[in-house]
């Protein structure tokens, strides 16, 4: 078994006891990958030489009794749309593809405070437009499960990349599901942390609004650990929340005993494939076992989520993208006749398919006469949601239900049905608009693929979530499952 | 057929805040093209803005000393373009809910006041500044400027003449100045503006077709450009043309405006709530604490200086339309100067000097305090007006202590009436034709018996003291 297979607290034991050290760490990620990274096509940029010199680094100063940060020699994947300090940073835009930020994400200073090792930045959708890594500007991301299918997405290589043991554990976005639907894709633990609970200053805006960044890994411990390590307020994101951050590894008790769970009925209803059901009423059984009780519930609103999804991620987006217009940074088109041709061009060919159309869906939304009957109708429908929930929420400690109503399916299967591709999101796009918690876990297979099991909870309570996952997930036990690569 | 003319004016000052509005970039102005810029104003990925708290009290500021009404809850927008000099491809404005709306501005113009309203003010961040000379193929951007903050300051259409559009921006610098929220310099760009105007058939309720003026770099640039714009409408009006909705630029050289480009439908800046910022809630406490500290304003203080000082209206209006210029009075009376004179030499002296070399009171070595003691020597009588005025241009230039300077140069005037006594007598001695010219009625030639004792004295002889010499001299009564 491959030393990053083990938890967080298995690798510390053995680099405490000196049984391992931080560069043999940092030597078997990138071995790894050189193994098994032209099957996942998780990285688009590695970060070799200065990951090998921090270990180093690290490795002597571990003689010295120095504090080590929680996160300590652990090798990460950054998704690329996080930006990353004199390390190449695209969002899998081409338009991007020789952009080196002279600037920190906050999520990596704190990485940085935990001595975490940041190995490279990982595959996804191009600006996180899309769910199957096939909208990437450069290769798509493959399951690690079965390469012929996708790893989902947007977040597709922060997945694959901790499914396929290349690293310890990654870092994604999701804005209506892109961390989740992945994780349940690739078989690993997705956190969705509530809205404003970790800083977005960093991360490529895709849609300002929705947004979250939030760990992936092998298991719900693990990503307690990152969680503490990159939530928090930022004064450099005035919408993160001045909300104190949890013990949330306290907070992994094991005990659901009198826990209140509501199932949406819309969860396990029709579009939800038999199989996917199954394993999300067996993961029922297990909890219910534990002492949990759950019931069936409705959000009717949910319906609609899609459709103001798309209208309102899609209108934010048209104007975060528009900063990209080849004057200051990124791939200028060459020859342009003037400034107006140069936008052009720049654009037509630095954007990929997926982004044009959501670009100009979002445009069109909130053209002057259009407005009210789309952008404004949506932020309405998206406020009936946020109720849906509240209220439920007031009765229920969690609600449960499948992640996403398939599990991954082949590459190139709905690369031509946009809308098909859209309402795999359904199960995940509230929640965003809700501005919620919420988390994947592994709950077993369907025909060889990963099903994930979703948990969500009242705002801030990211520890409920991690209470109710991790007694499920140590329970049923589906997260020690490795893909044979 | 005789018209009304409608204008409306837009303002865009900048508010002199140390820091941009939403990053901690300097705002200074005239440093080297872009050395003023972070990863926040230059628009890089990811990054966020951080409202600036002393930008929303200088805006809140100008709101309430322009009487508006305050927002409870006020939020930002984005205003989408594109445009090198937008480095976001949007403008963070205000777009529904502007921090101050329902303001008023009470202006007087040839003797009658009125009110001019004043539609709302609003918040948001400035452009960068774009090059075209420099180069055939490529335009240069700085971007030192973008990210400053500003308020624009829209008028209502109460504006009827030329006239009353410059009173409107000389009253509504004084009190952007008053509150010190804003230089207001226009050649540094601090204070911009923009007008519409149109024409209606007299009495009629519904506006015309109005046109957009650019460029008025001046106020005396936005009465000019107003001015022709209003005849070019009535002409085209009167020969049975129709106005365009049209963008026009003053042009100086020429004297005219010339057309930038027809308006079709109204410009779609696709304006949606900023996501990256979260509602301002104004309670009523910080608004009092902004409210109080609105120094006294340019009305107040003329009517403070008319009472206390006797000044007439005229006089004091022109003293307290800088507060520059109204504390530079102020200062010079502490300093123990005669009220009137001291008026007297900033209205006319100062005055004079500061437009015939265009300079700033702040941009000469006169000082309240020199200007006082130069007032106290010609009111003791040590040196006469036309003596004060050469020790004046001295203060302007070089600064100094003007007892010193009148020592130092040997300035003091000679009131003895024995030693100027012998000088008259000796200049008319020299001079009988003048005597014979004055008492045949030639009041001149007595001006011209003064200007030779002056000469001989080097213009140090009490002017008063010499005609009366004069006179006894010629055997007439003083
Ligand atoms: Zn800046």
């Amino acid at each position: 078994m491959s030393i990053l297979e083990e938890s967080f607290s298995g690798i510390h034991k053995k680099l405490h006891n000196k049984e391992l050290k931080v560069s043999e760490l940092v030597d078997a990620s990138f071995s790894r990958i050189k193994e098994v990274d032209d099957k996942v096509q998780a990285f688009l940029t590695l970060n070799e030489e200065a990951a090998r010199n921090q270990a180093a680094k690290m490795d002597e100063a571990m003689g010295t009794g120095n504090t080590r940060g929680l996160l300590f020699g652990l090798p990460a994947g950054i998704k690329d749309n996080i930006v990353t300090n004199g390390l190449r940073t695209t969002a899998a835009s081409q338009l991007l593809a020789n952009f080196d930020p002279v600037h920190n994400a906050t999520v990596m200073d704190g990485l940085e405070e935990a001595d975490a090792l940041t190995i490279g930045k990982l595959n996804m959708d191009e600006f996180a437009m899309g769910s199957s890594n096939e909208n990437s500007g450069f290769y798509s991301a493959r399951n690690p499960w079965n390469t012929d299918y996708v790893p989902g997405g947007s977040s597709g290589g922060a997945a694959a990349s901790v499914a396929a043991g290349e690293v310890s554990f990654s870092l994604g976005s999701d804005t209506g599901g892109s961390i989740r639907q992945p994780a349940s894709y690739c078989g690993v633990v997705g956190l969705k942390p509530t809205y404003g609970r970790v800083s977005r200053y960093g991360l490529i805006a895709f849609a300002s609004s929705l947004d979250q960044i939030g760990p992936l890994t092998k298991n719900v411990e693990d990503n307690a650990l990152v969680l503490g390590q990159i939530a928090g307020h930022d004064r450099r994101d005035s919408t993160s929340a001045d909300v104190g951050i949890s013990d949330y590894l306290s907070s992994l008790t094991g005990d659901v005993k009198g826990m209140k769970i509501a199932v949406p009925k819309e969860y396990l209803g029709e579009g939800v494939h038999e199989g996917v059901r199954n394993r999300v009423l067996e993961a029922l059984k297990v909890l219910e076992q534990q002492g949990a009780e759950w019931e069936e519930v409705s959000l009717p609103h949910s319906q609609y989520a899609v459709a103001a999804y798309y209208l309102l991620a899609s209108s934010e987006a048209s104007a975060n993208l528009a900063r990209f217009d080849g004057v200051r940074y990124g791939v200028r088109a060459e020859n342009a006749d003037n400034l107006i041709d140069m936008y052009k061009e720049t654009r037509s060919q630095g954007f990929g398919d997926e982004v044009k159309r959501r670009i100009m869906l979002g445009t069109f939304a909130l053209s002057s006469g259009y407005y009210d009957a789309y952008y404004k109708k949506a932020q309405k429908v998206r406020t009936l949601i946020k109720r849906d929930f509240d209220q439920i929420l007031e009765k229920y400690d969690v609600i449960v239900g499948p992640t996403a109503p398939t599990t991954a399916f082949k590459i190139g299967e709905k690369v031509n049905d946009p809308l098909t591709m859209y309402a795999n999101d359904i199960l995940t796009i509230p929640v965003n608009l809700a501005g919620v918690p919420a988390i994947s876990v592994p709950c077993g297979f369907s025909e060889g693929l990963p099903v994930g099991l979703q948990i969500i909870s009242r705002p801030f309570e990211e520890s409920t979530v991690y209470r109710a996952a991790h007694a499920y997930e140590q329970a049923a036990g589906h997260y020690k499952a490795k893909p044979e690569l | 057929m005789k018209f009304d003319t409608v204008i409306g004016l837009e303002v865009h000052a900048e508010l002199k805040t140390d820091t941009k509005i939403f990053c901690n970039c300097s705002t200074e102005f005239g440093a080297p093209a872009n050395t003023h810029t972070c990863p926040v104003c230059l628009g890089h990925p990811g990054v966020l803005p951080v409202l600036n708290q002393r930008a929303v009290e200088y805006a809140m500021k100008a709101s309430l000393a322009l009487n508006c009404e305050i927002a409870g809850e006020t939020k930002f927008d984005r205003k989408n373009y594109f445009y090198p000099d937008s480095p976001k491809a949007y403008q963070i404005s205000q777009f529904d809910k502007p921090i101050g709306e329902n303001g008023s501005l009470e202006i007087e113009v040839d003797g009658y006041k009125k009110n001019i309203g004043i539609t709302r003010i609003h918040m948001e961040e400035d452009a960068g500044k774009l090059t075209h000379d420099e180069y055939d193929d490529h335009s240069l951007v700085d971007f030192n400027r973008v990210g400053t903050p500003l308020i624009e300051i829209v008028s209502e259409p109460d504006i009827e003449t030329p006239e009353e559009a410059y009173a409107y921006l000389e009253k509504l610098k004084a009190v952007l100045q008053y509150t010190e929220v804003s230089d207001c310099k226009m050649e540094e760009g601090s204070l911009r503006c923009d007008a519409n105007i149109s024409l209606k058939p007299a009495g009629q309720e519904e506006f015309g077709t109005k046109t957009e003026l650019k460029n008025l770099n001046s106020f005396t640039n936005v009465h000019k450009g107003l001015a022709y714009e209003e005849k070019r409408q009535e002409q085209e009006l009167l020969s049975g043309g129709e106005i365009l909705q049209e963008t026009r630029r003053w042009d100086d050289a020429k004297k005219e405006t010339t057309l930038m480009r027809v308006k079709e439908g109204s410009d779609d800046y696709r304006y949606f709530p900023e996501p990256d910022l979260v509602t301002l809630y104004v309670n009523e406490d910080w608004k009092s604490s902004i409210k109080a500290t609105i120094p006294e304003l340019p009305d107040a203080r003329r009517e403070r200086y008319m009472e206390e000082f006797d000044l007439p209206a005229y006089d004091a209006g022109v003293l307290t339309q800088s507060k520059n210029m109204a504390d530079f009075f102020q200062e010079t009376i502490d300093e123990g100067a005669d009220a009137k004179q001291a008026a007297n030499w900033l209205m006319g002296d100062v005055n004079g000097y500061l437009n015939s070399h265009d300079m700033e009171l702040a941009d000469t070595e006169l000082t309240p305090s020199s200007l006082a003691k130069l007032v106290t020597l010609i009111d003791k009588g040590t040196i006469s007006s036309k003596i004060a005025k050469t020790v004046f241009t001295d203060l302007m230039e070089q600064g100094g202590d003007p007892e010193q300077i009148v020592q130092d140069k040997g300035l003091v005037q000679i009131s003895d009436e024995g030693e100027l006594k012998q000088i008259v007598d000796k200049i008319l001695e020299n001079n009988p034709q003048s005597i014979e010219d004055y008492k045949n009625g030639k009041d001149k030639a007595i001006g011209f018996l003064v200007g030779q004792v002056m000469k001989e004295t080097k213009g140090k002889a009490n002017p008063q003291m010499v005609n009366k010499l004069i006179m006894e001299g010629m055997g007439m009564d003083a």
